[in-house]
C-alpha cells in the first residue's frame, strides 16, 4: 500500500489552495495514508489549515528560521529526509513546486513526473507534453519513490473534512546550505480574485495596445468580479506584470469563464486555458485561431465592444 | 569564468504536434527542429556576460543523436566558443540528463551553468534543479534578471506571487525564463566562422552515467478537443448567452 507525503505550499502564514488540489490527486491513488509536510518558520496557522483538508492523516511540521522563505536549496534536503518511508511525494505544480520538487527528487535518486493531470493508480499517471498537444501515460518503476508535481487545473481542491488531522512536530537531521539567500519578493498585491483559483478570468493580449489601455480590461474584470490575466505578448510589452501570464510557460488555469480579449490564440496560450469551462473570444480578426476553441466568439474592435458589454451588463 | 550552457534540440515551437494513430509517439519525421527557445535565451545571457567581461568562455552542451552537429553549429554561430556533444541515439529523461551534465561540470569546472527553464518537448522543467542538487550548488530557476558580481549573483525570478530576488554563491545553476533577454539573430559571416569552432564528441556510454530513466511511457494520446462554439453578433447577445449558461 502506498503512503503519500504532500508538501504544503504557503505564503505569509496562509496555506496555498494548490496544496488541497495535490491532496485530491493523492486521494486518487487510494493510498493507506496521506501526510502533509509543512516547512515554515512558524507553522501553527498553516498546519491547522492543512489538518482540516479531508483525507489528510497527519500534518508534520518542521519549524526552522531558515524555512521563512521558500528556497529550494534549503527545503529540498528536508523533503528528501522526511520522504523516508513514503512511496510518493506530491508537490503542487506551481513555481514553488516546480522549483523544489526536482531538487528533492534528485537527492532521492528518483525521476519526477511533472504536471500530473490524472492518476490511474499508484504507479500509472497521465501528464501533458508538447504544450498539452499530447497526453502521455507514464508508468513508474517500483524500485524508486515516486516524486510528482500536480497540475493545479486538473484537480479540484479537496474540501475540508469533519475532523482535524493530528499535527506532529518533526525533527530532521538535515544540513542546510547557506549558499542561497532570500533578498525580497515584489508582489503586485491586489484585491482582485487570485488568477489561479478564480471562477472568472478576463485576459488581455497585445491587441489591448498599451499599459494605459489595459485599464479597460481591469474595469471589465471588476464589474464581473473576475481575476485578470494576459498573454505573453502583453506581458513582454510591459502592459502588465509577469505573474499575470497565462499559458504554457505562465499559469495554467481552469476558471468557469475565461474571456480572451485581443488575444490571437497561439498554442502556447491555449495550453493555459484548455480546462476552462466556457471560453469567450473577442477579436477583430475573424480568422484568429482563438475562435477555434471559443464557446462564444465575437468579432469586432475591443474598444467598441467592451463599453457595450458594460452597458449590457447593467 | 567559464559558462556552460545546455543547448537542447526540440521540435520547433511553431509545429502543430500530431500524435501517431497507434499511440506509440508523436510524429517527428520531416518536422522542423530548432534549439529549445529557452536554451537560446540561456545562451544569449552567457554571451552577454562574456561581452561584459564577466565570462571568458561560453561552452554549449547537448545530449543527443549523431545528427546534432548542425544544431550545435547554430549555437556556435550565435557566439559560443565551443561545443560538447554527448552522443546517444536515445532520448534521455531529465534525471539522466542532469547526471550527464554533472559529468561535464566536473570536467569543465564552470563558474556558472545556464539552462532553459524547460524544454518545450517534454515540458518537464527539471534538469537544472536536478543538476544543482547533484552538484550540491545553488539554483536560481525561472530567471528574468541576472547580475553577476565577483563570486556571487543576484537573480530575479518569475514566481506565481510576483518577482522574487535571491542572492546565490557561485558556482551555481541558473535557468532562463522568457523575459531574461531577447536572443540575437545569427548573421551569415558568423555561420562561416562557426565552422572552425571545435565540437568535442563524447560517447554517452563512456561517461559511466547511472541510468535515471525510471519512467516508462506506455501510450500517447491526442488531448480532448474542445468543440467549436458559436459566433454571437454583439455584446448584448453575448451577455444573454452567458446569463443563460448561469455564468453571469
Ligand atoms: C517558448 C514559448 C513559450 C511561450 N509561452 C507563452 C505563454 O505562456 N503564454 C502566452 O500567451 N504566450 C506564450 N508564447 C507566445 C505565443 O506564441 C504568442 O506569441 C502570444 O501568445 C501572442 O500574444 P497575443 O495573442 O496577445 O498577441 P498577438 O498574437 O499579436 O495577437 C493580438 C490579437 O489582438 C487582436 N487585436 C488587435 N487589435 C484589436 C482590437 N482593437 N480589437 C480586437 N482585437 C484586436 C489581433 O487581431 C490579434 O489576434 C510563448 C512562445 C514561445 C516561443
Amino acid at each position: 500500500m502506498s503512503k503519500i507525503l504532500v508538501i504544503a505550499e504557503h505564503l505569509d502564514g496562509k496555506l496555498n489552495p494548490a496544496t488541497a488540489r495535490a491532496v485530491s490527486a493523492a486521494k486518487a491513488a487510494k493510498p493507506e495514508s496521506i501526510d502533509v509536510l509543512v516547512l515554515a518558520a512558524q507553522a501553527a496557522g498553516i498546519s491547522a489549515e492543512a489538518g482540516k483538508i479531508d483525507g489528510v492523516s497527519r500534518v508534520l511540521t518542521v519549524e526552522r528560521a531558515e524555512n521563512a522563505h521558500p528556497l529550494a536549496a534549503v527545503l529540498a534536503p528536508q523533503i528528501a529526509k522526511a520522504a523516508a518511508g513514503y512511496s510518493h511525494v506530491f508537490v503542487p505544480s506551481t513555481t514553488f513546486g516546480k522549483d523544489v520538487a526536482p531538487r528533492a527528487a534528485a537527492l532521492l535518486g528518483a525521476a519526477q513526473i511533472s504536471d500530473v493531470m490524472a492518476v490511474t493508480d499508484a504507479t500509472h499517471f497521465k501528464r501533458p507534453i508538447y504544450a498539452g498537444n499530447a497526453i502521455i501515460d507514464v508508468e513508474t518503476d517500483p524500485a524508486h519513490i515516486v516524486v510528482a508535481t500536480i497540475r493545479n487545473a486538473s484537480w479540484p481542491a479537496a474540501t475540508n473534512g469533519a475532523a482535524s488531522a493530528p499535527v506532529e512536530a518533526l525533527t530532521l537531521d538535515a544540513a542546510l546550505p547557506g549558499h542561497t539567500r532570500f533578498v525580497g519578493l515584489q508582489s503586485g498585491k491586489s484585491d482582485r480574485p487570485d488568477l489561479q483559483s478564480a471562477a472568472k478570468v478576463v485576459s488581455g493580449g497585445r491587441g489591448v495596445g498599451s499599459k494605459e489601455n489595459f485599464d479597460i480590461i481591469f474595469k471589465l474584470a471588476d464589474k464581473l468580479g473576475a481575476a485578470v490575466g494576459a498573454s505573453r505578448a502583453a506581458v513582454d510589452a510591459g502592459y502588465v506584470p509577469s505573474d499575470m501570464q497565462v499559458g504554457q510557460t505562465g499559469k495554467i488555469i481552469a476558471p468557469e469563464l475565461y474571456m480572451a480579449i485581443g488575444i490571437s490564440g497561439a498554442i502556447q496560450h491555449l495550453t493555459g486555458i484548455k480546462d476552462a469551462g466556457t471560453i469567450v473570444a473577442i477579436n477583430k480578426d475573424a480568422e484568429a485561431p482563438i475562435f477555434e476553441v471559443a464557446d462564444f466568439g465575437l468579432v469586432g474592435d475591443l474598444f467598441k465592444i467592451i463599453p457595450e458589454l458594460e452597458t449590457a451588463l447593467g | 569564468m567559464k559558462i556552460l550552457v545546455g543547448y537542447k534540440r526540440v521540435v520547433d515551437f511553431n509545429v502543430r504536434i500530431q500524435v501517431k494513430p497507434d499511440g506509440t509517439g508523436v510524429v517527428t519525421d520531416g518536422v522542423k527542429l530548432s534549439a529549445n527557445p529557452f536554451d537560446d535565451i540561456a545562451l544569449e545571457e552567457a554571451l552577454r556576460l562574456r561581452e561584459k567581461g564577466v565570462a571568458t568562455e561560453v561552452v554549449i552542451a547537448a545530449i543527443g543523436p549523431a545528427d546534432l552537429t548542425a544544431h550545435l553549429r547554430n549555437g556556435l554561430a550565435m557566439g559560443a566558443d565551443r561545443a560538447i556533444h554527448v552522443v546517444t541515439a536515445d532520448a534521455v529523461q531529465p534525471l539522466t540528463a542532469a547526471r550527464t551534465l554533472l559529468k561535464l561540470v566536473e570536467k569543465e569546472q564552470p563558474g556558472l551553468v545556464i539552462l532553459g527553464k524547460q524544454a518545450i518537448d517534454d515540458d518537464a522543467n527539471q534538469t537544472g534543479q536536478m543538476l544543482a542538487a547533484l552538484w550540491d550548488r545553488p539554483q536560481a530557476t525561472f530567471a528574468s534578471k541576472l547580475d553577476v558580481a565577483g563570486d556571487k549573483a543576484t537573480v530575479t525570478r518569475e514566481v506565481d506571487a510576483g518577482l522574487e530576488t535571491i542572492e546565490i554563491d557561485l558556482p551555481a545553476v541558473v535557468t532562463a525564463d522568457l523575459r531574461l533577454n531577447e536572443p540575437r539573430f545569427i548573421k551569415l559571416p558568423d555561420i562561416m566562422k562557426a565552422k572552425k569552432k571545435p565540437i568535442d564528441t563524447i560517447e554517452f556510454a563512456t561517461l559511466g552515467v547511472e541510468n535515471g530513466d525510471h519512467l516508462k511511457v506506455t501510450h500517447y494520446a491526442a488531448p480532448a478537443k474542445r468543440s467549436k462554439g458559436v459566433m454571437v453578433k454583439d455584446a448584448a447577445e453575448l451577455v444573454a448567452a452567458l446569463k443563460q449558461k448561469g455564468l453571469l
